[in-house]
């Protein structure tokens, strides 16, 4: 077994900080950048960095995307991900530096000494192979216990982090299985092998919050209960406040600030962890209802193809003029599939969509250009709803020739209007998608469905690929365009923080009902629900042993999980 | 690694687990069907086409009009086209392939020994080619982009470039005419003993292994190359397994299903497209069959052999088709 055999390089009696498991000195990681039209170029993603994480405890990574989180959680394997290369510093792990070691030194370590737990454990498992011949492989591969051994610990380690039927959830395949089990299946197959140090990158982040602390509280447990050391990296300060001995704040492969967790979420003393820290909710005074929606769901069902399962159940929601409606759930609640009806992707089965005063067409093909005019949408993935190969100024343009048939100067004047409303200026005009940031992009599709002048924008989770920072900026830009241009947006989160700074109304949906409905007041001031009540509970708070109270306080287990 | 262990429980839901999978299956095989008989009303058609009357080319340019006509109505010729292809097809369902013009022969009985002479040829070249197309393809992505993967695609490619003739001939003039290993004639005869028999088709099988094998690897290292960029492939990597092991346990599987396709295309072609490798060695099989029996404007007998190679087609496509729908865990496990 693992404990009975000394591993290579175990500290020696007499090395300095014996308890040290974990020692980064001066770590640089280098990527070739290849520009299009340009040389290809060297670009340095960790500049310096070092840390040291003792036997047992937890660091937290955290900093917005391009940090270099990531890449420093992965250095720990001696692995670089699509050609990153470590070109400077040490690594040292249990006393020997993993960097002189080759290829050879990474495979007998990897999986054996340090674990990965990556974000997506729905992409992370091979769809080919059952979950327990891939949690057990690393153990054998290494030779740390035989499978019945193996299987014997995975089957605990499943018990542990309370996953169902833990004696034949290792039968099924991965596509058998839900995401935050998923989740917690990738736990078991890192502990398994009985590594130092596990890391553990955004592991919650692609979950819905009810689940969320689930899988957060269990990794907690297992982590506690088998003494392993972890990297804990998250953009998320609220969630690696509950896990974490000590957090490193990192912006643009640099350290910025590295502490306690206690002193950086109470007394963080760089502006950028301040930054951070404090919270970003924007006062919005929610509008009263007026006189008459100009847009009224009523009683909408809606199944996708032939199937029984009916996706949305007796919908029915009102949109006032100018006014914004939030809709929360979890994944699968149906809140898009809402948007896909009021649009006319989706045909509901029964009920309408009143629009003005007349009942809309069910079916987008039947619906006049002026009605499809009225109702615009922006998506989640801003990067995948523009054609790369058009500019800034085409994908603008397009709406303003389709509805309006604007031509020429005319058109090049009203997107560079368009541009400055969204803070931009016209020297993006000729730009491509690619050269822009995930902020930008999410800009010009906001100018892009306002060239139609909409009465209704679908927002179906604008936000949510976005870092705090710049979903910030785009919650503020969205708000100011809707007291100029008098928009209504039809607002789809699971983010119950942006719906507090957006909403006029909330509808909560759950398994395809709307469980609560009403204005933003009304719904978030309690007697709550038992639905609501666990949705509002399960937002992660800046505050160390929230994790705990919200687990103990809970009133309905989370069904998702 | 990966294999099952042993005792392990039956898992949930089995019992239904054939239902999507069985009527896939029973689709793909009915489609196969009305797609064989598709072809049948093409081929057909096609040579009542062409210029041409059958009791003319029988009796010759010397024949009276008084036996022509005769012939005509013996053969059922002034029948209405449905009625011919409706007889024409229910002999082939009874196994009576017609009798050819030319040698008066049942047609059924010269096939059946040819057909089984290709098909002998096509195994065996199979048995080369496919394990080695898709070893040097899983070789080929090992060391992708470096000068082994460059030398694998540089030569399939040049083989696979160059005719059937050249190659055929290339290698009668290095095996057969130089070193005299193996005989530039594949004859091959009723009650040859096996092991004469593959040294006389020898030659013709590595003609047809290196014309084969370059789109079969090819293939093998695209799909197993759009399989690396998954997040799976990573973990496997980040779990100290080798590059190779990577490759065949994570990869592999994974890519199984145009590997297949592109196996089965081409072991199809190994079958209905070895005339002209079957003409230089002078191998009496199904295409040497057909070219001579086009050469002598014998209908019934291209219409047969057309069928077959019909056949032959769809069948190993509705193979790969339904491999396909077995090796998506998804289909075979749903939830």
């Amino acid at each position: 077994m693992a404990d009975k055999q000394p591993k290579p390089g175990q500290p020696k009696p007499g090395q300095p900080r014996s308890g040290v498991l974990l020692d980064i000195r001066n770590l640089r990681i280098e990527a070739t950048v290849y520009p299009p039209g340009e040389a290809p170029k060297n670009i340095v993603l960790v500049h310096d960095v070092s840390l040291t994480l003792e036997k047992g405890k937890v660091l937290g990574l955290i900093g917005e995307s391009g940090a270099g989180k990531s890449t420093i959680g992965l250095s720990s394997m001696g692995y670089g991900r699509g050609g990153v290369r470590i070109t400077g510093g040490e690594v040292i792990l249990n006393g020997r530096d993993i960097l002189k070691g080759g290829n050879e030194g990474f495979r007998k370590l990897r999986g054996r000494e340090v674990c990965y737990v990556a974000q997506s454990a729905a992409a992370a498992f091979n769809p080919a192979h059952r979950l327990m011949d891939q949690v057990v492989e690393a153990a054998l591969l290494h030779g740390t216990a035989t499978r019945a051994e193996a299987e014997k610990r995975a089957v605990a380690l499943f018990k542990k982090l309370s996953l169902p039927n833990p004696e034949s959830i290792g039968e099924r395949f991965p596509h058998q299985v839900s995401g935050g089990q998923l989740q917690r299946v990738m736990t078991a197959m890192a502990l398994c092998s009985e590594p130092d140090l596990i890391v553990f990158d955004e592991p919650t982040t692609a979950l819905d919050v009810t689940t969320q602390i689930d899988v957060l509280a269990a990794i907690k447990d297992a982590i506690r209960d088998t003494h392993v050391a972890a990297l804990y990296i998250t953009h998320d300060l609220a969630v690696v406040a509950q896990v974490s001995d000590e957090i490193m704040v990192l912006r643009h492969g640099r350290l910025v600030e590295w502490g306690g967790t206690r002193q950086i979420i109470k007394e963080p003393r760089q502006e950028y962890t301040n930054a951070l820290v404090s919270v970003h909710e924007i006062e919005h005074q929610e509008q009263k209802p007026g006189t008459s929606p100009f847009l009224s769901v009523k009683n909408i069902t809606a199944a996708y193809g032939r199937s029984h399962i009916k996706v949305l159940k007796n919908v029915s929601v009102d949109i006032f003029p100018g006014q914004t409606l939030a809709v929360v759930g979890e994944s699968g609640s149906g809140k898009s599939t809402l948007a896909r009806a009021i649009t006319g992707l989706l045909p509901p089965e029964q009920g309408t969509v009143t629009f003005d005063g007349r009942p809309l067409a069910n079916r987008l093909a039947d619906r006049p250009k002026e009605d499809l005019r009225q109702l615009q949408m922006i998506y989640q993935m801003a990067d995948v709803a523009m054609n790369p190969r058009q500019t800034v100024g085409t994908i603008i343009g397009r709406p303003l020739e389709f509805y309006f048939g604007m031509r020429g100067r005319e058109r090049d004047k009203r997107v560079a209007e368009l541009l400055d409303k969204i803070e931009m200026g016209k020297g993006y005009i000729d730009r491509y998608p690619a050269e822009l940031s995930g902020g930008q992009k999410q800009r010009v599709c906001i100018a892009r469905s306002l060239a139609a002048k909409p009465k209704l924008i679908i927002c179906d989770e604008v936000t949510s690929a976005l870092d705090p920072l710049v979903a910030h900026g785009i919650l503020e830009l969205l708000l100011g365009l809707q007291k100029e241009e008098n928009v209504a947006y039809l607002f789809i989160t699971h983010d119950l923080a942006t719906v507090k700074s957006i909403a006029d109304s909330i509808a909560v949906m759950y398994r395809g009902e709307v469980v609560r409905y009403g204005a933003k007041s009304t719904v978030l001031t309690p007697p709550f629900d038992a639905y609501t009540d666990l949705l509002l509970s399960s937002v992660p708070e800046m505050e160390i042993g929230w994790l705990e109270k919200a687990i103990k306080g809970r009133r309905m287990a989370s069904a998702g999980n | 690694m990966l294999s099952r262990s042993a005792g392990s429980k039956p898992e949930p839901g089995l019992a239904d687990m054939s239902s999507p999978i069985v009527k896939l299956v029973a689709q793909r095989i009915a489609l196969g069907i009305i797609l064989l008989l598709a072809v049948s009303v093409l081929i057909f058609a096609g040579t009542q086409i062409l210029p041409g009357d059958v009791a003319q080319a029988i009796l010759g340019q010397s024949a009276t009009p008084e036996s022509l006509a005769n012939l005509r109505e013996q053969l059922g010729l002034n029948d209405p086209a449905y009625i011919r292809y409706f007889r024409w097809l229910g002999g082939i369902l009874t196994g009576d392939l017609g009798t050819a013009m030319s040698s008066g022969q049942d047609i059924a009985t010269s096939i059946k020994g040819r057909l089984w002479n290709t098909l002998f040829l096509a195994f065996w070249a199979a048995v080369v080619a496919v394990p080695l197309a898709i070893i040097l393809g899983l070789i080929a992505v090992r060391y992708r982009n470096g000068w082994v993967d460059k030398l694998i695609s540089g030569l399939a490619l040049a083989s696979t470039s160059f005719p059937e003739f050249f190659v055929g001939y290339v290698l009668v003039f290095f095996f057969a005419v130089q070193h005299q290993w193996f005989p530039a004639i594949s004859t091959v005869y009723d009650g040859m003993p096996f092991g004469e028999r593959i040294q006389a088709i020898a030659l013709p099988a590595a003609a047809l292994t290196l014309v084969v094998l370059a789109h079969m690897m090819r293939m093998t290292r695209a799909a197993i190359l759009n399989v690396m960029q998954s997040a799976y492939v990573e973990t496997a990597e980040l779990k100290g397994l080798s590059a190779f092991a990577v490759i065949r346990r994570h990869a592999f599987p994974n890519a199984i299903a145009p590997i297949i396709n592109v196996v089965m295309l081409n072991l199809a072609y190994l079958i209905v497209g070895v005339v002209v490798v079957e003409v230089i060695f002078v191998y009496p099989g199904m295409g040497q069959y057909l070219v001579d029996h086009v050469t002598k404007r014998d209908v019934p007998v291209v219409q047969a052999v057309g069928l077959i190679f019909a056949a032959v087609y769809i069948s190993l496509n509705i193979i790969a088709d339904i491999a396909a729908i077995v090796a998506n865990p998804r289909l075979r496990h749903p939830k």
